[in-house]
């Protein structure tokens, strides 16, 4: 049973992975590799690594790519030139393929991982993935964690930085000065008689 | 193999039985949200077709599903018809992990708040692919308005939940509502009412709805990503937001208001002389509250402005969820109250 869902996943996980390289409309390719990324959670869930895969779904599901496809949809990308450069670039990508495929072939292949024939324990009934990684996470790996936390702080004040400009000949919206105002600097109660009826020769105004 | 149908049909069993109080309730929800505004605003709403109008959101139902799903001129057809699809499976998805009463959940499972914050943010990929596929400047217009405002509120909602984890120690969301055993005093939404109130706001604007529902606008554009849709594609997305944003209200009673318990949950006399009403009676009672919220909020406020909402979301809830986060720290750290 377990393993017909793996392989049903595992089968539309590399569909979807071979039509993002392979369609020609790039919100589509998009689109497939969400559809791959979320075949991934899944898969990643079978094995017993619930945190992983929803955390895979949150990340890069629900935030990455959405902003991705936004970019995409903006741009006006014609659909034709993108396959131009197929042959040129060929062989850089071979190149890249052949690395990540011997990386992979390493890690799976190595004694310490012993993936291969290799049992995922099965976990004891009251221990919890995500209190297990957490626990992990803030004491053993703690410094790299921190670290990469203080990485992308940076990165994200540095996108902010290249990206704000301040334009001088616009009107701002203060919006504490607005919340600020008091009736008195906007309005002024006058007290005025009531007008008479212009029935005296038409001289109705008096100064009030 | 025998077993394995046993299985399957008790796992179908259950999801039927969320799933069809659950269409029942959105249909309702319409009813009474038409009812509820009509006399808000001093007119009657339907009364007409059955008792009371009652059977006013079937006569809905039953027309649209009559009607014609017209595709628009150059539209991309497989995605214009996939994205009612994608906006109503995770809209319906989530209902697994809610628990309805002690016990009454479809899949217990342990990350449970975690899956809650993955479904409703994938709720936002039928937004995007309806706007675009519809290849029409509205719902374009329509749909980057709507996901830019649910894509920052979820950050908000995020954290706002973050902070009942902490309190819970927990992600189950059983777990979450246990931990918080005993009379109104004893729940999470008074330790976390900065969370609570951020939490709120932010389920209104992620449901899009008024007063931060500039992403339908009729004055500007329409009626937002959906303007091309007509007919059963139309009440798909009519039934996904609408199980949404029963969702968000179940969620705020599940995690600020004690879900299943009674308001006097151990109380001396009160807590036994309330024992003999269901949990699920409890938590719809909460849930309603914050339903009807969603219709008074409708008839009384004012629409936003587009940027207002951004800085609201941005610059005033994310820094108030991160603000009372440290403070809940200090709190769950000196053990304070009743609640750590």
């Amino acid at each position: 049973m377990e393993q017909a869902v793996f392989y049903l996943f595992a089968a539309i996980l590399l569909f979807a992975a071979t039509m993002v390289i392979t369609v020609r409309n790039p919100v589509q390719a998009a689109l497939f590799l969400v559809l791959a990324f979320f075949n991934a959670a899944v898969l990643w869930v079978l094995a017993g690594a619930e945190f992983l895969g929803i955390a895979l779904v949150v990340v890069y599901v629900g935030a990455v790519m959405v902003l991705f496809l936004f970019v995409v949809m903006m741009l006006d990308i014609t659909v034709a030139p993108v396959r131009e450069g197929f042959a040129r670039y060929l062989p850089v990508g071979l190149v890249v393929a052949v690395l990540m495929a011997l990386q992979l072939g390493v890690v799976i292949l190595s004694d310490e991982v012993a993936l291969v024939g290799g049992l995922i324990p099965e976990p004891a009934a009251d221990v919890n993935n995500i209190r297990a990684i957490g626990g992990v996470l803030y004491t053993v790996y703690v410094y790299p964690f921190e670290i990469a936390a203080v990485i992308l702080l940076v990165a994200i004040i540095a996108a902010i930085t290249l990206t704000l400009r301040r334009r001088t000949n616009m009107k701002h919206q203060d919006i504490p000065e607005q919340l600020n105002v008091h009736k008195d600097d906007r309005l002024r109660v006058l007290k005025m008689e009531t007008e008479r009826r212009p029935d005296r020769g038409g001289v109705g105004h008096e100064e009030g | 193999m025998f077993e394995t149908f046993e299985t399957l049909f008790w796992i179908f069993a259950k999801i039927w039985a969320v799933l069809i109080p659950l269409f029942l309730a959105v249909a309702y929800f319409t009813y009474m949200e038409r009812r509820v505004i009509g006399h808000m605003q001093d007119r009657r709403g339907p009364n007409r077709v059955g008792y009371k109008g009652l059977l006013q959101p079937f006569a809905d139902a039953l027309k649209l599903l009559f009607k014609e799903i017209s595709v628009p001129t150059h539209a991309n057809r497989v995605l214009f018809l996939l994205a009612p699809a994608l906006s109503i499976g995770p809209a319906v998805a989530v209902w697994a992990v809610i628990p309805f009463a002690d016990g009454w959940v479809v899949a217990d499972i342990n990350a449970g708040l975690l899956y809650i914050l993955a479904m409703t943010s994938l709720g936002v990929y039928g937004i995007i692919v309806a706007g675009w596929a519809s290849n029409s400047k509205y719902a374009l217009l329509g749909t980057l308005r709507a996901s830019a405002q649910v894509v920052s509120y979820e950050i908000a909602m995020g954290f706002a939940l973050v902070g009942v984890l902490m309190a819970a120690g927990t992600m189950n969301l059983s777990g979450i509502v246990e931990a918080q055993a005993g009379p109104f005093w004893n729940w999470f939404w008074l330790p976390l009412l900065p969370l609570f109130l951020v939490y709120w706001v932010s389920g209104v604007a992620e449901t899009n709805r008024a007063p931060f529902d500039v992403a339908e606008g009729e004055s500007e554009i329409v009626a937002g990503f959906h303007v091309e849709y007509s007919g059963m594609a139309f009440a798909v997305f009519f039934l996904a937001e609408y199980a949404n944003m029963i969702l968000i209200c179940v969620i705020a009673a599940v995690m600020f208001l004690g879900g299943w318990y009674s308001p006097f949950h151990g109380v001396p006399v009160l807590g036994p002389a309330l024992d003999w009403v269901p949990g699920i009676v409890w938590l719809l009672l909460k849930a309603g509250f914050f339903a009807f919220c969603y219709l008074w909020f409708r008839a009384t406020f004012p629409r936003y402005r587009y940027d207002q909402i951004m800085r609201l979301g941005w610059k005033v809830l994310i820094p108030v969820t991160v603000v009372w986060l440290v403070v809940l720290t200090v709190l769950i750290y000196a053990g304070v109250g009743p609640w750590f």
